[in-house]
Parts: structure tokens; sequence; C-alpha cells
């Protein structure tokens, strides 16, 4: 009779080593903690932490250079896409990534966003969407559901006041300078390893030069809901996502650097320029 | 008397004699260039990297003549989708330790203030150029001096300066684009240069003669922390204590420009009895009515501050014993004048001349202000003064250096240019009062700004 010898113990979960180990501002059940994890993990899979810069927004994730052991450049509120495109232009060797949440990105730096996407910057936007402006209290934001009570819309939101919420990553995916837009979350296992995809696939974007790149990731504000945290999962999964349906929505990847014309250099043209990039 | 451009080299075969810009260090080529388009080859020959603009009369030649020039070198040039685009991309590149410049307009630099009040707080440095128009609002294209508080007062929120340089020619404002670099490198800050729609838009011969600044070492710039530690560019700090010990640091350095950087010029001053107050092209106007007052007897010289921050205060404060009375003439309702009294303290009377929305005085409206002056009150003071006065050179004074004098103008010789005869003669570029003040400033101290040679320029 030979004795089983039992199995080497095996390290199956880890802290990423780009997360620093502090405690986060972050409140009970803020789904911000799991996407910095994601990113982190996509960062070390693809060795890219010693080369990325990266831009924080104004808003609860203002602190993610705190959290993420990177370069950091901090913008203005709504302004880090302009601020990346000026570290993307002039570090061409560089990693270059935005975090902004849905007031910073949706709301008052639409304008950067949109013109960084339109000109193809290469550079990965990851846009956290919780549906409110969970620093300063819970108010509105452009993305705030019909009908959803914040501070500033006390009795719900109004279509006829406030009009409708902005499908931003959808506005986004239009423009052909953006080569990948996909919208996930974080309500489940499953979901979240399917943004995690996502999140690869975007950084993967940018190595091959093949244009901008957006995953939106809907999260929750259990504080700003006025709910638990176990309800504001649930909440997500059964109601937020009728309005921001997941997916991946644009995907133009593989195609490279485009020719001055705008032409795809996949399709017969030229060998794509930003090959240093990959 | 309109200086008159020296006969260029002839162009070597094949050579654009309209854009070449050869000529050799010893003989720099002398051509005849518009305002925008010299600064913004004179920013490139200073080694700047990017240049991050959008459109704006009557800035719009600077953001064209980088859009053609910046690729043939090799730099980044982006017109951005607004100025809150353009300025935000300059704080992105200039984290990452390249030489910005951005330029606009008044109504563009409005946009720009939360940029800068950003790039003061995270200690970015960029150079800012302000090519003013008439306002406020969307105003009118043409020249003014409007900004001026925008300019040396702050753009954005929070205590802060900037260093602000004031060109009166366009050989001038090519020499200090320069510097603002160099200011900007050496403070860790943004920089302004503050121009107006003539010196925008309107061509004389300037001298090829450029300056490349030497870089410094930026230990804080962002290149990915390879083998090192993170690095953050960040103004936020929700800490009292900590943001109050960013905030003495902040006005640490801001004590060392002060004490450091002062740069004006002077003409006419050692036998002025009164004393005109100008910058950029007001400035040119009050050379006309100068020579014009002392054809008809009028003692009167110019006080030209180069940096509106800092402000030339105790030059102004050693000046105010020696003379009877000053007229500041600004192409405003009067900015600038209130820094002339605070620098004079009561000691003279201080007259103001200015006009706005894109008026232009002319030398005569001036020189009717200066006989005013001299006329109502002045008069009055001489004898008080003249028991005041100490006898011998007054300290501070003795570096008003007198410039080549001009000759003497009769009334009336106007038709060369609206300002006159002498608005267009060659201004000379003046040096910082480097040996006036000591260099032993608190700017040293532990986190002061790293490589200042207190040398002159």
């Amino acid at each position: 009779m030979t004795a089983i010898a039992p199995a080497a113990p095996r390290v199956v979960y880890s802290r990423p080593a780009l997360l620093t180990d502090v405690s986060t501002r972050y409140c009970p059940g803020c789904g911000h903690g799991i996407v910095h994890r994601l990113l982190a993990e996509v960062l070390e899979d693809l060795s890219l932490g010693p080369r990325t810069i990266a831009v924080a927004p104004v808003g609860c994730s203002v602190f993610a250079y705190e959290y993420l052991g990177l370069d950091w450049c901090e913008a203005p509120h709504g302004r880090a896409p302009a601020v990346a495109t000026g570290i993307r232009r002039v570090r061409p060797d560089a990693f270059v990534l935005t975090y902004q949440g849905d007031g910073d990105l949706a709301a008052i730096g639409t304008g950067e966003i949109v013109h960084a996407a339109a000109r193809g910057e290469l550079i990965t936007a990851i846009f956290v969407n919780n549906g409110i402006y969970g620093m300063t209290g819970g108010q509105m934001a452009p993305t705030t559901l019909l009908g959803q009570r914040t501070t500033s819309s006390p009795t719900g939101r109004d279509a006829r006041d406030a009009g409708y919420p902005v499908p931003m990553t959808e506005m986004l995916a239009v423009l052909p300078g953006v080569a990948f837009a996909g919208r996930g979350s974080i309500a489940d296992p499953s979901s979240i390893g399917r943004t995690k995809s996502m999140i690869r696939k975007a950084c993967e974007a940018q190595l091959h030069g093949d244009g901008f790149a957006v995953v939106e990731v809907l999260s929750n504000c259990p504080v700003g809901w006025g709910m638990t945290a176990t309800e504001s999962i649930q909440h997500l999964k059964d109601v937020v996502v009728k309005t921001y349906p997941l997916g991946v929505l644009a995907d133009r990847t593989g195609r490279g650097r485009p020719t001055a014309e705008g032409g795809s250099p996949a399709a017969g043209g030229p060998a794509p320029a930003a090959t240093k990039e990959g | 008397m309109t200086a008159v451009p020296t006969a260029a080299p002839t162009p070597a075969p094949g050579e654009d004699p309209a854009f070449s810009l050869a000529g050799t260090p010893e003989s720099p080529r002398r051509v005849l260039m518009k305002g925008n388009e010299a600064i913004a080859e004179a920013a490139i020959q200073a080694g700047c990297d990017a240049y991050f603009g959008y459109p704006i009369t009557p800035q719009a030649e600077l953001l064209e003549w980088m859009a053609r020039r910046m690729p043939e070198e090799g730099r980044t040039f982006i017109q951005a989708e607004s100025e809150l685009g353009a300025i935000n991309m300059a704080l992105g590149a200039a984290a990452a330790g390249a030489r910005v410049l951005v330029s606009s307009s008044s109504p563009g630099i409005s946009l720009m203030a939360e940029g800068m009040s950003y790039m003061a707080g995270s200690e970015v440095p960029i150079v800012l150029i302000n090519v003013m128009r008439g306002g406020p609002g969307l105003g009118s294209i043409q020249p003014s001096q409007s900004d001026y508080f925008q300019a040396v007062k702050g753009h954005g929120h929070g205590d802060y300066r900037v260093p602000v340089l004031a060109p009166a020619s366009i050989g001038e404002a090519m020499d200090l684009v320069a510097t603002a670099f160099e200011l900007a490198e050496r403070y860790r800050t943004p920089a302004m240069l503050l121009a107006d729609g003539i010196l925008g838009q309107a061509m004389e011969p300037v001298e090829l003669r450029f300056r490349t600044p030497e870089r410094l070492e930026a230990p804080w710039a962002l290149t990915g922390a390879d083998g090192r530690s993170p690095r953050v560019i960040r103004s936020m700090n929700l800490e009292p204590e900590a943001l109050e010990e960013h905030n003495l640091h902040l006005q640490e350095k801001y004590h060392a420009i002060a004490e450091r950087e002062v740069r004006w010029d002077g003409e006419r001053l050692n036998d002025a009895d009164l004393v005109i107050v100008a910058y950029g092209t007001a400035a040119r106007v009050a050379r006309t009515a100068i020579a014009r007052a002392r054809a008809s007897g009028l003692r009167a010289g110019l006080f030209r501050p180069i940096t509106l921050w800092p402000f030339p205060t105790d030059e102004l404060a050693a000046l105010a014993q020696r003379v009877r009375g000053m007229l500041v003439v600004e192409l405003s309702a009067g900015q600038m004048v209130e820094d002339v009294r605070l620098a004079v303290e009561g000691r003279v009377p201080v007259a103001f001349e200015g006009r706005m929305g894109g008026m232009v005085p002319s030398p005569d409206e001036v020189l009717d202000a200066l006989r005013e002056l001299d006329a109502s009150g002045v008069s009055a003071l001489r004898s008080r003064r003249a028991r005041r006065r100490q006898p011998g050179p007054v300290s501070g004074v003795e570096h008003l250096h007198e410039r080549t004098p001009l000759p003497d103008a009769e009334p009336g010789h106007e038709a060369l240019s609206i300002f006159g005869d002498d608005a267009w003669m060659p201004l000379w570029y003046t040096v910082p009062v480097a040996s006036r003040r000591g260099h032993d400033g608190p700017g040293r101290g532990k986190r002061g700004p790293a490589g200042h040679s207190g040398g002159k320029r």
C-alpha cells in the first residue's frame, strides 16, 4: 500500500503586483476595486506596467494613482483624453491609459473623449459607469437612468427636464478612429471575466496600432443609489443593463495604422507604421 | 526713419528665399517676418518638441506656421478640438518631459485658465503665448492690452503666479520665447508671453538669431515606471497640512522668481523729468511721443517693463525719487497703472492715457497727456521735490542704461506708420537686472528650482 502523496500547494489567487498594498478610499461594495484589479491583471499579463503612463480623472477614482503602481498624471475634470493625447504623441513607446468615470467622460469631458476617439489616438480608455456623481454626494449624471432618484433629481430623472441617458460608448463606436468599443459589467463572475477579456482586447488594439479603444464597465454605487451592496449588484443585473446592453459595440482591431487617406493597411495597403508599438 | 532691412545674402540655387533660415551665427540673416510666424519659428529653434493650438485670430498664423514646420522637424503638432483640449494636451506632453508651446488669443486664454491653474499646482513647465485682442467677450481682433490683469494677477483659481514676458518688437519676441522656455523649465512653472494684435500681425525686419535653451534634468517627468518607483504628477492634496506645505513651496519659488528675474528697459531716463511707463506696442507709440516732447523742450523718458510679473517695482520706486511725474500708456482702460501706483506709493503723480477695444493712441494723444501731466500739479511739486531730492546717484537707478539716443523729431512726421516715425526703430533687448540683487534667495531651499545660474541672458 503506497500512501498517496498530498498535492503540493498551488497559488490560485494572489494580489497583482501592480496593485499597491493600501486600503482604498472607496465605499463598501463599490465596484472600482474590481475594475482596478482587472486592469492590473491585464497590464501584468501583457507586461505593460513598466511602460505605462496612466491618466487619472476627477471623481471617485481620482486617487487611482495610489492604488495602481504606475506613472500617473492627474487631469482636470473631463480632460483625461486630451492629457493622454499629449503624452501619447511625445512618448511613442509608452502604453497610454485613461481611467474615467461617467460624470468625467460623459458630461464635462464629452469634447475631449469624442475627439481623441475621432483622431484614433492610440489610447486605451477605461470608462466606469455607475450612473451617478459619487464623490460629490450622488448627483444626477448624464448616464443616470430615467426615474432614478439622486440628490439633484430628488423625484427621479424626468425626461422632460433632464433628457435621456447618454449611450456614450455606442456614440463612440460609430467613429472610424475607434478600433475597439465594448461594454462589460462587474455584476457577477462571468461578466467580470468577459469584461477582463474586453480590457485585454482594448490594450492590444493600442499595441497593434489599430486606433482608439474604450471599454465601458457598468459598475455600482451602493451609497449613491441608496442600496445595500447586494441590492446594488442585483439592480445592475436586472435594471441597468436594460438601458446599457452588454457586449462588443465595435471591433476594428487587426487593421493596423490607417493610411493618410484613412484606409486600412490590412486590406492590401502598406504595412502598419506603428510596428514599434507591437 | 523706419529701419530698412539690409540686403539678404543671395540665396543658394534652389533655396527658397522667402523661407530660408540660412545664415551664420556670426552673421545672422536679416529678413522681414510677420510676428506670429517669427515667434513660431523662434520656438522651433528653441527646441520646442510639441505644439498644441486652436484657430483664433489674431494668432492663427502661429498655428499655421507650426502645422507646416513641426512635422518637417519630426515634432508634434496637433490642432486640438478646443483651447481646453490644447492646454490639456500640453499638460500631458509636458508632464512626459517634452518642451511644449501653446498659443491662443484672449477668449481662448480664458478657456485655458483651468489648465494653467493645474499646471501651476502640479509644477508642469509650458510656454503659453497670448496674442491679445480687444475684449471683453468676443470683442474684436484688433490690438489690445486688456488681458494684463488676466496674465499678471492669475488666469485660473488658486494662489499662483506665472512669469509674464512682454515683448515690444518682433525681434524681442523671438528672443523672449527662448527666455520663456528657460524660465518655465528652471522654475517648473507655466510661463506666458504676452503679445498683442500688432506684434502678431505686423511684419518687421528681424535678425534670424535664435537661442536653444539647455535641457535640464527632469527627474519628475513621466516615462513609465521601469526600474524605478512610480511618479505622479498631480495638484490634488486633501490633507490641509500637506497642501499648505505645497503652497509654501510654491510661494518660495515665486519669491525667488521675483528676486531674480525682473527684466525691464529704459530710454532717455538719465535726465528725464517725466517718464512714460508702457510695455509692448504702447511702448512703441510712447517712443515717438517722447521724441516729440524732447523736441519741444520737455525732458521725457521711457520705462518699459519686460517682465510684467515679476514687475519692476523697486526700479520704478527708485525712479520716482528723481522724476516729477509718470504717465502710464496702455491699450486698455488702465490695468498696469495700478501696479505702477503701488510701486510709486504716491511719491509722484501717476497719470494714465489709454485707448480700448482695438484703438491705439496716436503719439500726439500721448504727447498731449504728457503736457497735461507737466502742467497740472507737477509744477507745484517741482520745488518740493527739488528740496527732497538727494544729491548723487539714487540707489537702484544707476542701472538705468541709456540707449543710443534717437534724434529729436519735429511733430508731424507720421508718414511711415500709424505710430509715428520712431515707433519702428529697432528696439534693443535688455538683460535681466541680475546684478541688482543677491542670488541667495529662498528658492535655493530643499525643494528650490535647480540649475539656476543667476547669470545674465
